[in-house]
C-alpha cells in the first residue's frame, strides 16, 4: 500500500488526509522527522508559511525534507507549501527548502478580500478544475526543468519538476480530487522506480 | 470567471489557520514579536481585553491608524474587531482591507438585538459562541469561523472550557438523536434546523471553532486543543505576561504539540509570571452575556 504523509505542523492537513484517502492511498499525519522514513510521498499543506517554517526549524525538519526530496521521493506543496519549496521568494534567495527551481511571490493576488475561486485547466490532469485561491502566491519564473501545468490570468499557478508537484491554490478544499490523484500516481510510480 | 468572497473562500481562510495561535497586538512592534514567534494571524486592537476591562467606559473599533500600522508591519493576516451589530465599523474595516473581522463582545455592543448580516460582506467574520444555539445562529448570519467567548481579559480559562465542552457535548447529543427529534432540539436552542441536520450528519460544525477568552499559559492552550478546539486566540495572555516573546513562542509550540505533555512541561519551565488574572465571581463583568 502506498503511504502518503501530510506535514501536520499547522494548517489544513485534515482535508489533505481526506483527499488522499479518497484517491485510494493511505494517509498519515507527520509531526516528527523520524516519520519521513515510513512514507512514500509527502504533502506540505496550506497554512501560514512563516508559522510552518518556524515549526520546521524548531523540529529540525528542513534537512530531512530536503534529503527526502533529493532521494527522489515525491513532494506536493500547496499554497504555503509552494512557498516552502521555491528556490527564490519575493526576489530574495532567503528561501526555505529551495528544492524547486522557481521564483514565487507571496500574497501575490492581494489580501483576503481579493481571495477567489475560479475554473482552470491543469495540463494533463484536469479540465474545468475548481481552484480555490486564499491569500495565494503565484510563480513568477520557472527553471528549464519545470513544467508549467496551469496559469490563471497569465500567472503560473501549478507546476511540476520531475517528482515535485506544486500549486498555489487549495486542492483539498473541494471534492474534486483529480490533482491529488495525480500526485498519488506520481508516488506509486516513484515507489516502483525506487524499488527496482 | 473569478468569484471573490464566496463561502468556500471565506471558510477556507479560517481552515488555513487551524492548529495555530492568533495573538492580540496593539502596535507594530508587538505584531512583529507575534509574527516572529509563529502566530498565524494577529488581532489589531487599541487595548487588549484586560485593559479594556480595567478602563471601563465604551470600547469601540480601534483607531484605523493602529490597524494600518499593524497591516504594514507583518505579512501574516490581520484581524480587527467591530462592535456587535455595528455595520458601519465593519464596512470601514472591510474597506481598509483587514483579512478577518471579529464581531466581538469584548467591545461594547452597538445593537443589543441584532448581529451583522455577515454573508453580505466579502471579508470573512469570526464570532463568539457559548453553545450550539449561538454557534449556529452566527453561522446562519454568515460567520465563517467561531470561537468560544470565554471571559476575555481575565486570564481565567474556566469560561472557555465551559463553552468548548458545551458545544462539543451538544454536537454529540445531536449525533445520538433520531432525525425526528432534531426539530424540537432546534426550537429549544433557537438553532437553525437545516444547520443542525448538517452537524448531526457530519459530527462537527461546518466552520472551525477556536478557543478564546482566558488563555494565559502553554498548558491552557494545550487544554483547549485537547477539548477539541481547532486553534487558539490569546488576548491579554501574551503582552500582559512579564516575558511576551517566550510566552508567545511557548504557546505556539504547545498548540502544535498539545498531546506531548513532556514537551509542554519543558516549555513551561522558568517561563516567568503569567498575566495576573482574576477569579470569576458575582461582581465580574461578564462580557460573554452581552450577546446571544
Amino acid at each position: 500500500m502506498t503511504t502518503i504523509g501530510v506535514l501536520a505542523l499547522q494548517g489544513a492537513f485534515r482535508e489533505h488526509i481526506r483527499s488522499v484517502e479518497a484517491s485510494g492511498a493511505t494517509a498519515v499525519t507527520v509531526k516528527r522527522k523520524e516519520q519521513l522514513e515510513t512514507i512514500d510521498g509527502l504533502i506540505i499543506p496550506g497554512g501560514e508559511s512563516t508559522t510552518i517554517r518556524r515549526l520546521i526549524d524548531k523540529y529540525e525538519f528542513l534537512e530531512p525534507i530536503r534529503a527526502f526530496a533529493q532521494a527522489g521521493k515525491p513532494v506536493f506543496g500547496t499554497c504555503a507549501g509552494l512557498i516552502l519549496l521555491a528556490s527564490e521568494i519575493d526576489g530574495s534567495y532567503d528561501v526555505h527548502l529551495g528544492v524547486m527551481d522557481m521564483s514565487v511571490r507571496r500574497n501575490a493576488f492581494g489580501r483576503q478580500r481579493e481571495s477567489f475561486e475560479a475554473d482552470l485547466d491543469i495540463e494533463g490532469v484536469a479540465e474545468g478544475y475548481n481552484a480555490v485561491f486564499i491569500r495565494a502566491p503565484y510563480i513568477e519564473r520557472v527553471g528549464e526543468d519545470v513544467q508549467v501545468l496551469a496559469r490563471y490570468d497569465g500567472h503560473i499557478v501549478a507546476a511540476q519538476q520531475d517528482h515535485l508537484l506544486t500549486c498555489s491554490f487549495h486542492p483539498e478544499l473541494t471534492d474534486d480530487h483529480r490533482l491529488t490523484a495525480h500526485f498519488v500516481k506520481m508516488v506509486e510510480k516513484s515507489k516502483r522506480t525506487l524499488a527496482s | 470567471m473569478a468569484q471573490t468572497g464566496t463561502e468556500r473562500v471565506k471558510r477556507g481562510m479560517a481552515e488555513m489557520q487551524k492548529g495555530g495561535v492568533i495573538m492580540d497586538v496593539v502596535n507594530a512592534e508587538q505584531a512583529k514579536i507575534a509574527e516572529e514567534a509563529g502566530a498565524v494571524a494577529v488581532m489589531a486592537l487599541e487595548r487588549v481585553p484586560a485593559d479594556i476591562r480595567a478602563a471601563g467606559g465604551v470600547a469601540r473599533m480601534a483607531d484605523p491608524t493602529i490597524v494600518e500600522e499593524v497591516m504594514n508591519a507583518v505579512s501574516i493576516p490581520v484581524m480587527a474587531k467591530a462592535r456587535i451589530g455595528h455595520i458601519s465599523e465593519a464596512r470601514v474595516l472591510e474597506a481598509m482591507g483587514v483579512d478577518y473581522i471579529d464581531e466581538s463582545e469584548v467591545l461594547t455592543p452597538a445593537d443589543e438585538v441584532f448581529h451583522i448580516k455577515k454573508d453580505d460582506y466579502t471579508v470573512p467574520f469570526v464570532c463568539g459562541c457559548r453553545n450550539i444555539g449561538e454557534a449556529t445562529r452566527r453561522i446562519g448570519e454568515g460567520a465563517s469561523m467561531l470561537r468560544t467567548k470565554g471571559e476575555p481579559g481575565t486570564g481565567n480559562i474556566v469560561e472557555a472550557v465551559r463553552h468548548m465542552r458545551e458545544v462539543q457535548s451538544q454536537i454529540r447529543r445531536l449525533q445520538s438523536m433520531q432525525e425526528d427529534e432534531v426539530m424540537v432540539y432546534a426550537k429549544e436552542n433557537g438553532a437553525p434546523y437545516e444547520l443542525l441536520l448538517q452537524i448531526r450528519e457530519e459530527g462537527r460544525l461546518p466552520v472551525v471553532n477556536f478557543a478564546a477568552g482566558g488563555i494565559a499559559t502553554p498548558a491552557d492552550a494545550a487544554l483547549m486543543m485537547q477539548l477539541g478546539a481547532d486553534g487558539v486566540f490569546v488576548g491579554s495572555g501574551i503582552f500582559k505576561s512579564n516575558n511576551p516573546k517566550e510566552f508567545a513562542r511557548s504557546i505556539v509550540e504547545a498548540t502544535t504539540h498539545y498531546d506531548d505533555h513532556k514537551l509542554i512541561g519543558e516549555l513551561s519551565k522558568g517561563l516567568g509570571t503569567a498575566m495576573k488574572g482574576e477569579e470569576m465571581n458575582e461582581e465580574t463583568d461578564r462580557m460573554q452575556e452581552r450577546s446571544e
